[in-house]
This record gives structure tokens, sequence and C-alpha cells, in this order.
């Protein structure tokens, strides 16, 4: 069944980013709370606009309504999905239909963490099942591995183009005022990091921090009016598999293939259309195996499409642009930053602007490669 | 078959020193973990003794900071199809390899039985 999707009728009108890093002291829900305001201010509404509100946050399963009280908002409607790192690309395609068809107005998609001045470990409720906690996988990193050495024994993925995307990763942070890791970061560096759930090492991993996101999205015809170019969404789809990797049909492919070849088919375009990618990079196979199930490159050989700095800047294809999860900012749920940074990518106004930017790509995961969704924005 | 769930009858069976897997009764497609029916048809779903035959789909070695020592969770693909997470006994972790035979044994943990598979 082909999807019916409302196609550039809604558009992003206000992003922010917020807290970027660490704030020690200030609470999720305060990070997500002034998040949500400035992106209502960059739009140019009024917070009692917003009338619907899509959130999730790490530490709290009912976000929905500490949220709304919180900013003292009467939603018409509030969706707390829980797909993890995927919530806020689903939460995009709920606003667009609801937009579409007149049951809300103006919505707001939050999300923040303190994970980072909270604790220094990742938030969330999530864990391994019963099935699996005995044999003691650190949840979720192990999942992550058993996918990468699985892609390395069928593919022959190699540690080296594993960190071919951490490096690229920290040459776009490099010259992003809002990242987080800066400094050198080299393919000898990452090898030698310490290991710690094989193949993952320490620079595998995506960075532990602090921060916040939001975006307002309306009807594009509404959004002429408003203070920001808008950022039409041209399709949004999400496709869940699995939630344990152990139930994975095939452990090197993920519901991406579906979700990417849903987004693009709603939006009319192909994978050589997209400008500037951004992928939820919890880990560095996620950008190899998403480039890969996004149709940017064939099954198996997205470790040679990221080598020679393939995703750096100056690659073939920009990834990544703000430094991604591995070196601008991880709060737990990195997907809104995602969707942030493709919106700014389209308005012209990131940090590492690629000219001429059309279309932008923005995908989220949620849980263990669990479930994923897809958005594309771009110039109608 | 005990009382309760499909969960508690595998762990009770489990106890028991038996390792059971489900089918799909009109599919006979094997699948685990256990559910009230088989996924994808919702159709009634019949135990059966597992071969506990299998191999290394995938394995990853763990190393906790010192004198904690490095320990491995593997995949295992079941000669009847279904996956699930386990450890490899008997068997120093990186000398684990995909595509390597195992074999099912129910050992004891913290008075609890425990999946566990060893080289062939």
């Amino acid at each position: 069944m082909a999807d019916r999707f409302p196609r550039g009728n809604t558009a992003i009108v206000g992003v922010a980013t917020h807290g970027i890093g660490e704030m020690p002291g200030f609470s999720s829900m305060e990070l997500a709370a002034g998040a949500g305001l400035q992106a209502v201010a960059d739009a140019g509404l009024a917070l009692a606009q917003v009338d619907a509100l899509f959130i999730c946050l790490p530490d709290d399963l009912f976000a929905g309504m500490a949220f709304a009280e919180y900013l003292g908002l009467q939603p018409r409607f509030t969706d707390n999905n829980r797909t993890g790192g995927s919530a806020f690309m689903s939460h995009m395609a709920t606003a667009a239909m609801m937009l579409d068809a007149g049951y809300i107005d103006t919505a707001l998609i939050a999300h923040g963490s303190n994970q980072r001045s909270g604790g220094g470990r990742l938030s969330t409720p999530a864990k391994s099942s019963a099935y699996e906690a005995p044999y003691r996988p650190l949840f979720p990193l192990s999942s992550y591995a058993l996918a990468a050495a699985r892609h390395m024994h069928q593919f022959g993925t190699t540690r080296e183009q594993l960190a071919e995307v951490a490096v690229a990763a920290r040459q776009w942070a490099n010259s992003n005022p809002e990242a987080f890791a800066k400094g050198p970061l080299s393919i000898e560096d990452c090898l030698a990091s310490r290991m710690v759930s094989s193949p993952i090492s320490v620079r595998d991993c995506c960075l532990m921090t602090d921060g916040a996101a939001a975006i307002v999205m309306t009807r594009t015809d509404r959004a002429r009016s408003l203070q920001q170019p808008p950022v039409p969404l041209l399709g949004a789809a999400a496709a869940t598999w699995w939630t344990s990797i152990s139930q994975a049909p095939d452990m090197t492919e993920t519901s991406a293939r579906e979700s990417g070849a849903r987004a693009f088919a709603m939006a009319g375009l192909q994978p050589a259309d997209i400008d500037v990618v951004q992928l939820y990079d919890a880990f560095t196979i996620n950008t190899i195996l998403f480039l890969e199930d996004l149709g940017f490159c064939p099954k198996g050989e997205g470790g040679r499409f990221v080598s020679g700095g393939g995703i750096a800047p100056g690659g073939h294809l920009p990834v990544n642009t703000s430094g991604g999860g591995l070196s601008c900012c991880h709060p737990g749920m990195y997907g809104l930053m995602a969707i942030v940074e493709a919106a700014r990518q389209v308005r012209g106004t990131a940090a590492n602007q690629i000219p001429a930017v059309q279309f932008a790509l923005a995908h989220g995961s949620g849980g263990t490669l669990s479930s994923q969704a897809t958005v594309i924005l771009g110039n109608l | 078959m005990i009382e309760g769930g499909p969960e508690a009858q595998w762990r009770a069976a489990l106890a028991g020193g038996r390792f059971l897997l489900q089918r799909g009764r009109a599919s006979g497609r094997a699948f685990f973990p256990p559910r009230i029916a088989e996924p994808g048809t919702g159709d009634d779903a019949e135990w059966f003794e597992a071969s506990g035959r299998g191999i290394v789909y995938s394995s990853t070695v763990i190393g906790p900071k010192p004198p904690a020592l490095p320990y491995a969770v593997v995949i295992v693909e079941l000669a009847e199809g279904p996956r699930l997470m386990s450890r490899i006994d008997g068997i120093a972790p990186e000398s684990i390899a995909i595509g390597m035979p195992v074999k099912a044994r129910i050992a004891t943990e913290a008075d609890s039985p425990i999946l566990v598979f060893e080289p062939v």
C-alpha cells in the first residue's frame, strides 16, 4: 500500500537548540522548556498559539502532561511517543497529518536531557529483556556491537572504516561553535581507544551531554506570513521491526530500509537528490547501516562509502554536518537534534552550511536499531 | 504443563532440565522467546523439545574495568531457526568465532537455571 502523505503542506517554522554540552544544575524539563520557548520565539509565534504538544523526555514517562503544565499550555493533542531516538520523526509524521487535517494549528516538538550533569550515564527507562539481561550485555551498546560484528563478518567492514565515521564527525564538529567535542582525532586515535564491547571502542560511541532541542510546525500556507522562511516537510515515515537485536531477521539490515523508501516515495525523491544527510549516530556502525538502508550506497558497501573522508568535509556526501551525536552532542535521544540541523541546512543558517541545499534528510533510530524513522525536508 | 503463561511455562521447563521452543501449530515455524501465539500470524503455538544445536551468529567481548574479567555475549542461531542471546562457556571469549557450532546446556546461577552454550 502506498502511503498518503500531505507532501509539503506542513513546514518547520521555528527551531532551537539549547544548553548543548554541560548545564549543571538544570533539570531535563528546564532544558526542554527553554528550547521550546526559543523555538516558538524563532517562529515569531506566541506561546499560547501552541495547541499540540509532542515530547519525549528521558526520565519522565508522562512528560507530555508535565511539559504542558510547566509551560502553561493546554494542548488539544498531546503525544508522548516513546520509540527512543526515532520518536521525533514519528512526531513530525503525526503532526503533519493532524495539521493538514485541520485538527491542530501549531505543533511544538521538544526534547531535553541533563544526563551529563545529572549522572553522566545514558538516562533511559529502557533495559535488556528478561531473556537477555542474565548474560550481562551492556545496554544498549552490546546490541550495536553484535550488529557491527556481524556486518564485519558478512561484508568485510573494518574497524578503520568505523573510525572514519568518528573522524568525519569530529571534523564537522571542529568548525561548529555549538559542538561539545572538539580537537584533533585520527583513525589511529580511534583504533587505540579502549575497547568497550568489541568491535565498539570508546571513540565509536556517541557523547553523553546535556542539551535540548525543539521545533515548531504549522501549515505551509500559514507559515508564509511568519518570521522565518518555512522548511516544508516532504515525507515522513516510521518503521518498527523488533526490540531486541536477537530478533532481527538480518542483523545487518534495519527498518530504515522501509522508513527511508517510504519517505522518499512520499517526497518524490531519490537518495541522489539529497544534498545533506543527518543520521542518528549513537555508534559509528549506525551511520554505515543507515547509509546503506536509506539507499545512499548498496548493502555492505557502507564501510567503503565512508572511507577516505567520504562523509567528512570535502567528501562526496555531507553527513552529520553538526558533528552528530559522536562529536556535537548527545542528550540521550539525538533524533530531534538531527531534525534541527537538517532544517538549518535548508534555511541556509547551519554552522557548517552546505551551499545551495534543496533537500535534506534526517533519520532517527530508537532502541537497539529497533525503531527507525525518516523525514525529508526541502523546498517545494 | 505447569500453570501460567508461556514465559512461566518455559522457565518451569528450564528449571526441570528441559529447553523448550514453540512453533506455530499450522506453520511449523519455530520462534523464541515464548509467546501466547505465533508472531506475525497470531495462530496457535505448540511446545516442542529443542535440539540444543546451533551456531554462533554474532559475538561481542565486553571488557569491564579490571580486575573484572572480559566476557562474551553472543547471539546463537538455533538449528530450528530462532536466534537468542546467550553466552558460550568453556572457551576464551576472544576465541569465539561467528559460525562456530555450539550445544545448549542448562546451568545453575544464583539458584536459577540459565541457558548457556558450549563449543561442540
